[in-house]
């Protein structure tokens, strides 16, 4: 067998094993943590009996071990349970939201990512210069914003100076593509701002560690053209730490989501999770965990799996 | 009138220092260099580190490398001075005119393409040939080089192969567009000595084949010596001496010059073994933990008091790991080891206090065997506190005096190790060696990070303290020049077993089995003509079998 | 230590302000942290028609500057309480798994990468979700999820040091653990680890003032900035601008540790780098 399947064999299965022991820890974990999910749900003042039951209610009686598998695989066909707030499924809930989320990150990721990448080559390109200096100062101030600084930033600056833009991002299935993409408008710039400086600055780390290898140094002597330096020699090495870059930050992507969604009020997943969190609804929270947990897992497994690819040294055994 | 290719004049260099904590300082490495070289001729370039050697090779391609600048002078190739040049006239020239080949091809190489294309990159760019011109061209350089399978030895990728092919590989990339002038900076340096020669003898015969003309740099006198026609010794970017080959080996004229050709010139009487044996190495077998291979197999020496028995061999022969099982770093599986009469104990954490005293080593990196945040007394001083209880004025008294008898004097006590030369590290760690009152102190290629005349005086400084200690040195290194002059029994070694044992002379006096044949006869020697001698040698002999 | 460049300047002094500001907080605010002296909303000084609250008040008629001064102060508290639990708990496992290795450092390491491939605001919420949230559980699960990012450090630098000469030397001389953690490795490990340690520091305050706008943070009648940008958020659509004071002075607090931390680092960096080369 080919090493580099035995490679990504490992490092699929890794990732699963992964997976099961985060939501082991969401699950178990949290019902490890000082603290009583009914005692939580009624309030302080709740009676010894009305504790009983919605214990009894929720099944928290049987042990952990039990409700964990019944719940795990329960998420893995698809039921998410109900939630304790209003008895709905979570799995009908996180649909449509999850639909709507993915919707922001990927307009988000769409724009950031190319802007990323020439930003990082343009600050290469003109290192210890201006345009390098001035884009070192911009990401250092944009990578201490917290998510809901820049984006109420935003919304002063466009909907009550330009009144360009509505500070509600509400979007529902009628909408056409158009109208959407002018409402989530805000929230994409908000996200596009955050992940950017990072982005970026990673991208950069990465060119210039290439640039500065001993074979760029040859390509040089060679008399070879700049262009030619970065098209032949510099990028087929740069296209693994660069795509992990990129991966890594789409994983922080998902979570910036979730602070923006509240910001703007859009209905995703981030929304559904916080104000969840805020009810104590334990089961929603839960079901929500799980499914952060998986794509950020997902995608730094991407990010592996990438980089194992574009590896001459593995592409090609000895 | 010759025919000059390549003119420096007046050539002055300069770089931007970062000192930590300071303002950036832009200083000069280069101080005006001037010299010729004819078409086809090779001149060689020596210096020790910092002498400024890779920074003058490479401006007669006008490149600079990290910071440095040309800041004066002129280099004309070919008649015009190509530190006027544009960068368009630039490109012209390198990689087409001159071509570099570098210390380390195994960076130099991209490892994303195929070596072939690689090769002959420069060729199709400069529109020299056609793209089966070139690779025909490059597999006849392969073919010249000596490397197996020319035909299809570009279709792999670099990492496919070894290092001393892909040297190899790197003097094809530069020989391929046919250019004046190659800049082989230390391109043998990085190899096993027994690989070197090889490398060594494929590129002169390549220079010659092609009569391109050539810029040779490396540390090495006697490596020079056996490629070029001039030699320009350089020390702290000035000229010391320049002049033919044979001027600069056979007469010498600067003082500096003198001690670089005499430098392996440390004269050792072989003492015969008396007494009980201070160190008792029997069968020993060791393997690292998790892996099926014995790294050390069923070794066997004997060391005498205030004798040295020397430990050759090349990367991956076992001997440092001969010098980790006798500290019990590494406990062996099979075998015994006494010391100073008592068997040792295999694991470090079961030795008592006095074999750990009795038995020191010193590193060859002194950088990192020196806690960087300690200062020389403190370094010094540790062994008399932890051994002997010494305290205070006491200590301090102490410490002085073995800063005096590794001839360092006074000043030194409070300095920290960033402050000190590469020469004087290594002395400190002596210092901290002898500070144990050791019976046998452990040399790990003590000398070998050094440049060769700090290197002698560490020698002579272990002999010297060997006459008044009495202390017994296990020295492992790969380079047979320090084993003559220092040892008086030698232990070859090679994949992990003792291939020759014996007294000095016993071991170096034919007849040799193969291996320490073919290891002796690979050592450069300070000699005009010796690499062709050691090939025909080795012809004659493979003709013979 | 000649030259300080002027960002990092900059950065020195505002730092310097918000932790005096913080400390001298009970001195310096004019008014009570839940004092109502005016009406809703009252204008802060850039404004057409300034009222006589500098900054103007919030949306229950609080003095606005007043208040920003008590959230400097638990917003810096809160920060600099969690930064001392992740570095204390993230440094001494980090060490101990290095100089023990073995299982030990297998283990621990495999749990860190567990905490560590889950986003930490979402296992924060998950955490929060079932406890009651009090300033003592914020710092110590803020801390502990931030800690895992310090053992990574420590650990990566400390194993880099264990495989030095000295410490190897120091072993073959007989010196017991408490020489080679004290007086070997420690020394050398300090530097990057307080370059780390203004990362860290910024890394807190954005997490709290996070989790306190989404009302998960700290609680009524306490506020941070982040809760504040909460509270007053509903004025933003008319104009009010009262929510982005709290959201810009994090900003700020950040900013100028980020400068001091780019500087730091930087210098440690240059040292390592060492001369000649």
């Amino acid at each position: 067998m080919h090493p580099i399947i035995k490679l990504l064999a490992q490092r699929l299965s890794l990732g699963l094993l992964l997976l099961l022991a985060a939501s082991a820890l969401i699950f178990i974990g949290v019902e490890l943590l000082p603290g009583d999910v009914a005692q939580s749900i009624l309030g302080q003042s709740a009676t010894e009996t009305a504790l009983r039951n919605l214990r009894e209610e929720l099944g928290l009686n049987e042990p952990a071990l039990t409700r964990y598998f019944n719940w795990l695989f329960a998420a893995i066909q698809g039921d998410l349970g109900t939630a304790l707030t209003n008895g709905q499924s979570i799995s009908k809930a996180v649909g449509e939201r999850l639909g709507n989320t993915l919707f922001l990150a990927f307009w988000a990721a769409i724009i950031s990512v190319p802007l990323a990448i020439i930003l990082g080559l343009i600050a290469v390109r003109y290192r210890n210069r201006w345009p390098d200096k001035l884009i070192s100062a911009v990401t250092l101030s944009t990578i201490s914003l917290p998510e809901f600084v820049a984006g109420y930033l935003l919304m002063y600056l466009f909907t009550v100076q330009f009144r360009i833009f509505s500070p509600i991002s509400t979007i529902y299935s009628g909408m056409s593509l158009g109208e959407k993409l002018s409402a989530i408008a805000l929230p994409v710039m908000v996200l596009v701002l955050v992940v950017l400086a990072h982005m970026m600055r990673m991208t950069r780390a990465a060119i210039l560690n290439v640039m500065q290898s001993a074979y760029v140094e040859t390509a040089e002597l060679k008399g070879l053209r700049p262009f030619v330096i970065i098209a032949r020699h510099a990028f087929p090495n740069a296209i693994a730490p660069v795509v992990n870059v990129v991966m890594l930050n789409l994983a922080y992507l998902v979570v910036g989501v979730v602070v923006v969604e509240v910001v703007f009020v859009y209905p995703g997943m981030g929304q559904y999770l916080v104000d969840h969190v805020t009810k104590r609804d334990l089961p929603v929270v839960q079901a929500c965990g799980l499914i952060f947990a998986a794509v950020y897992i997902g995608l730094n497994i991407m990010a592996d799996v990438i980089s194992i690819l574009a590896n001459p040294r593995l592409r090609h055994p000895k | 009138m010759p025919d000059i290719l390549l003119d420096v004049r007046n050539l002055k260099i300069g770089a931007t220092v970062y000192p930590p904590g300071e303002a950036p300082q832009d200083i000069e490495i280069v101080h005006g260099v001037s010299f010729t070289l004819e078409k086809g001729k090779v001149l060689g370039l020596i210096g020790e580190s910092g002498a400024g050697k890779s920074t003058i090779g490479l401006s007669s391609m006008a490149y600079g490398r990290g910071g440095v600048r040309i800041t004066g002078g002129e280099v004309f190739v070919s008649g015009r001075d190509i530190l006027k040049e544009r960068p368009g006239g630039l490109r012209a020239l390198r990689g087409r005119e001159v071509t570099y080949v570098a210390q380390s091809a195994a960076a130099a190489f991209n490892p994303a393409k195929k070596i072939i294309d690689q090769v002959i990159e420069t060729t199709l760019m400069h529109g020299l040939a056609t793209r089966a011109e070139a690779e025909a061209r490059a597999v006849g350089l392969f073919r010249k080089l000596g490397l197996p399978n020319p035909d299809t030895f570009g279709e792999r990728y670099p990492h496919q192969v070894s290092g001393g092919q892909l040297q190899r590989a790197m003097t094809a990339m530069a020989l391929c567009p046919e250019p004046d002038l190659v800049v082989f900076d230390e391109p043998t340096t990085a190899l096993d000595v027994t690989t070197q020669i090889d490398v060594l003898a494929a590129i002169k015969e390549a220079i010659h084949a092609t009569g391109v003309a050539a810029l040779y740099i490396t540390h090495d006198l006697a490596v020079v010596a056996q490629v070029s026609d001039d030699i320009m010794v350089l020390r702290n970017g000035k000229t010391v001496e320049y002049g033919t080959v044979s001027e600069i080996i056979e007469t010498p004229k600067e003082e500096y010059t003198r001690a670089l050709v005499s430098v392996h010139a440390i004269e050792h009487e072989e003492k015969k073994p008396t007494g009980e044996p201070v160190l008792k190495v029997e069968n020993v077998t060791a393997r690292y933990k998790g892996t099926n291979f014995d790294v050390l197999k069923n070794v066997s020496v004997e060391l005498y008091p205030g004798q040295t028995l020397a430990v050759v061999g090349e990367s991956g022969s076992g001997k440092s790991t001969l010098a980790r099982a006798i500290t019990g770093l590494l406990p062996p599986t099979k075998g015994r080891i006494t010391f100073a009469g008592r068997e040792l104990s295999k694991e470090l954490k079961d030795r008592k206090l006095d074999d750990l005293r009795e038995l020191q080593m010193i590193y060859q990196m002194a950088d990192v065997a020196m806690n960087p945040r300690h200062t020389v007394g403190t370094i010094i001083g540790r062994p008399l506190e932890f051994y002997f209880g010494l305290k205070g004025e006491a200590k301090r008294k102490r410490v002085q005096e073995l800063l005096d008898e590794i001839e360092m004097g006074t000043g030194f006590i409070d300095r920290y190790p960033a402050e000190l030369s590469g020469g004087q590290k290594q002395r400190v760690c002596i210092a901290r060696a002898l500070a144990a009152k050791p019976k046998l102190i452990i040399c790990d290629e003590v000398t070998s990070a050094l440049d060769p005349l700090v290197a002698a005086g560490i020698l002579r400084l272990l002999l010297n303290l060997q006459q008044i200690e009495g202390v017994a040195y296990l020295f492992i290194t790969h380079d047979l020049a320090t084993v003559k002059s220092i040892a008086d029994s030698i232990a070859v070694m090679y994949q992990g077993a003792v291939q020759r044992y014996g007294g000095k002379t016993d071991v170096l006096t034919p007849p040799f089995d193969d291996y320490t044949d073919l290891l002796l006869s690979s050592v450069p020697e300070m000699k005009l003509g010796w690499l062709e001698h050691v090939l025909a040698h080795r012809k004659m002999e493979s003709a013979g079998n | 230590m000649s030259r300080i460049p002027v960002s990092a300047l900059i950065g020195l002094i505002l730092t310097s302000a918000f932790f005096l500001t913080a400390i001298f907080a009970n001195v310096l605010a004019p008014y009570g942290l839940n004092q109502t002296v005016g009406d809703v909303w009252e204008n802060p000084f850039w404004s057409a028609e300034p009222s006589q609250y500098l900054l103007g008040t919030d949306n229950i008629g609080r003095d606005l500057l007043s208040r920003m001064i008590y959230g400097c102060q638990i917003t810096i508290f809160l920060a600099t309480a969690a930064t001392i639990v992740s570095f204390t708990t993230g440094s001494i496992l980090g060490f101990t798994a290095a100089v023990l290795g073995g299982w030990v450092d297998q283990v621990m390491s495999r749990i860190v990468d567990l905490f560590m491939s889950l986003p930490s605001l979402i296992l924060a919420l998950v955490i929060l979700s079932v406890m009651q949230v009090t300033l003592p559980v914020l710092v110590i699960v803020i801390g502990l999820l931030d800690s895992t990012r310090v053992y990574r450090l420590a650990r990566a630098v400390a194993v880099d040091i264990v495989v030095m000469d000295y410490v190897e030397a120091a072993r073959l001389r007989g010196e017991g653990t408490r020489w080679i953690v004290l007086r070997e490795i420690l020394p050398n490990a300090l530097s990057p680890l307080v370059a780390e340690l203004g990362l860290r520091f910024i890394f807190a305050v954005l997490f709290i003032s996070t989790l306190s706008f989404l009302g998960l943070g700290v609680q009524p009648p306490l506020a941070d900035w982040g809760g504040m940008v909460k509270e007053n958020k509903e004025g933003l659509v008319y104009g009010i601008s009262a929510a982005l004071v709290p959201a810009m002075a994090i900003a700020a607090l950040a900013i100028s540790v980020n400068l001091v931390a780019d500087w730091v680092l930087n210098r440690t960096t240059s040292l390592k780098g060492g001369r000649g080369a």
